[in-house]
């Protein structure tokens, strides 16, 4: 059976290629300690050694469109190209391009469906920044296949925060019983309470720092329970107009099961808080050293 | 109302740069320009397969052609395409980092919880 030798849930800031390309003359104040948390972030994949990434994100209305949207859709395409052109304009990133897993795609589609997801598949993707920034930040030689997994968090009405973990939970199950010796790592992105387009937005800070707290501590703790009692559709409105981007951090709670996490975290930008989560479902499978530190939120 | 319209408008502007850089220097123009002849346009599709019911509200085209985002927020277009399409369109005009962006929240400053219905 496949290996899962990683699970990563983290924010993805379409920011943070542009801001670690700056000259350190002319970089802002934070871009020293935003690079070297996603260095040492970056790591926590390295060790894992995958072969083949599944990259769960969400589409910003650049391919999937009010007529014709999926909830949950699962890429199928030997190559993907990444981002859009009103992304380069907006973030300054590149275009990339990836190669796809197919056997895994087909497996994750014929499997979700039996297991009770009706998953949407696309033959010809261009991936956002969604899926493109945790390449930018945690595997930046892209060398390696993917299988994406598109959410929706953005046109409603939307999935609930139960159908998420549950989804997370499926694709958990789908991975390990997949026949295959290939060594596998889930990476997801999503935010924690973030404001786009209202009166909130761009502050000194995420729009709602005591959300971002709870959140931090519920992803670190496994705590699905919590998060569940806690999150609804309704009440992710009350963080900020695009916190429910934060259900993609409870698919990948989902796919790590009630476990505390390996490494957590977090740092406090402008405009919102960046969130670093790895779990190593059987350290058995990661060699070579532990880590030499395992975040600021487990110290 | 056509939420869904405007969002469309918005969507489809925001990702042609020609037609972005247009929207912003005849915002008007440019509106009743779309709503003649792109409308009903089912993304995808040829032109004998038009929809045939789509137009503005009065309010929707007014907005939209005086570059009223707030009034677009307040009638529940979608802020991530509104913002978007904004950061694009006039960004430029501003010298300090983020002032465009700090501008158009000060502008919805009156704005309380719940925030309008973005459902279309």
């Amino acid at each position: 059976m496949a290996k899962l030798v990683a699970i990563l849930a983290t924010t993805h800031h379409p920011f943070f290629y542009k801001t670690s390309q700056l000259p350190a003359d002319e970089a802002p104040p934070f871009a020293a300690d935003w690079v070297r948390k996603v260095e040492a972030y970056r790591e926590t994949l390295t060790r894992a050694q995958p072969d083949v990434l599944v990259m769960v994100g969400s589409d910003h209305f650049h391919q999937l469109w009010l007529d014709n949207m999926p909830q949950f859709l699962v890429g199928k395409a030997p190559y993907y190209d990444g981002n859009w052109e009103n992304e380069i304009r907006e973030f300054g990133m590149p275009k990339l391009f990836f190669k796809g897993h197919e056997e895994l795609s087909a497996y994750m589609l014929r499997e979700g469906i039996d297991r009770g997801f009706d998953l949407a598949f696309s033959h010809e993707l261009r991936v956002d920044h969604s899926i493109t920034c945790p390449i930018f930040t945690v595997r930046p030689q892209n060398d390696l296949p993917i299988v994406p997994i598109y959410t929706n968090i953005f046109a409603p009405p939307l999935p609930r925060p139960e159908r998420f973990v549950q989804l997370g939970k499926t694709i958990r199950e789908i991975i390990d019983a997949w026949p295959s010796e290939m060594r596998v790592a889930v990476i997801g992105t999503g935010h924690l309470s973030l404001e786009l387009g209202g009166p909130r937005q761009f502050g000194p800070h995420g729009p709602d720092p005591e959300f971002d707290a709870k959140a931090v501590e519920w992803i670190r703790d496994g705590d699905i329970d919590g998060v569940l009692s806690n999150v609804t559709l309704d009440s992710l409105h009350a963080p900020g107009n695009a916190t429910h981007g934060f259900m993609d951090f409870m698919l990948m709670m989902g796919i790590a099961g009630y476990a505390r996490a390996d490494y957590a975290d977090n740092l406090n930008l402008f405009h919102t808080m960046e969130a670093y989560f790895t779990w190593y479902p059987d350290p058995s499978l990661v060699s070579g050293p532990p880590l030499t530190s395992k975040g600021a939120l487990l110290r | 109302m056509s939420k869904y319209l405007v969002n469309k408008f918005l969507f489809t502007v925001d990702r042609d740069t020609t037609l972005t850089e247009r929207y912003r220097e005849d915002p008007a123009g440019t509106v009743a320009w779309w709503e003649a002849e792109e409308a009903n346009k089912i993304l995808n599709s040829i032109d004998a397969e038009r929809s045939t019911w789509l137009s503005f509200a009065e309010e929707e085209r007014q907005a939209l052609a005086t570059h009223d985002h707030v009034a677009l927020f307040e009638m529940g277009a979608h802020p991530f395409l509104t913002l978007t399409l904004w950061i694009a369109m006039f960004e430029r005009d501003w010298d300090e980092p983020l002032g465009m962006q700090l501008d158009y929240a000060a502008k919805l400053a009156h704005v309380r919880q719940p925030y309008p219905d973005i459902s279309c």
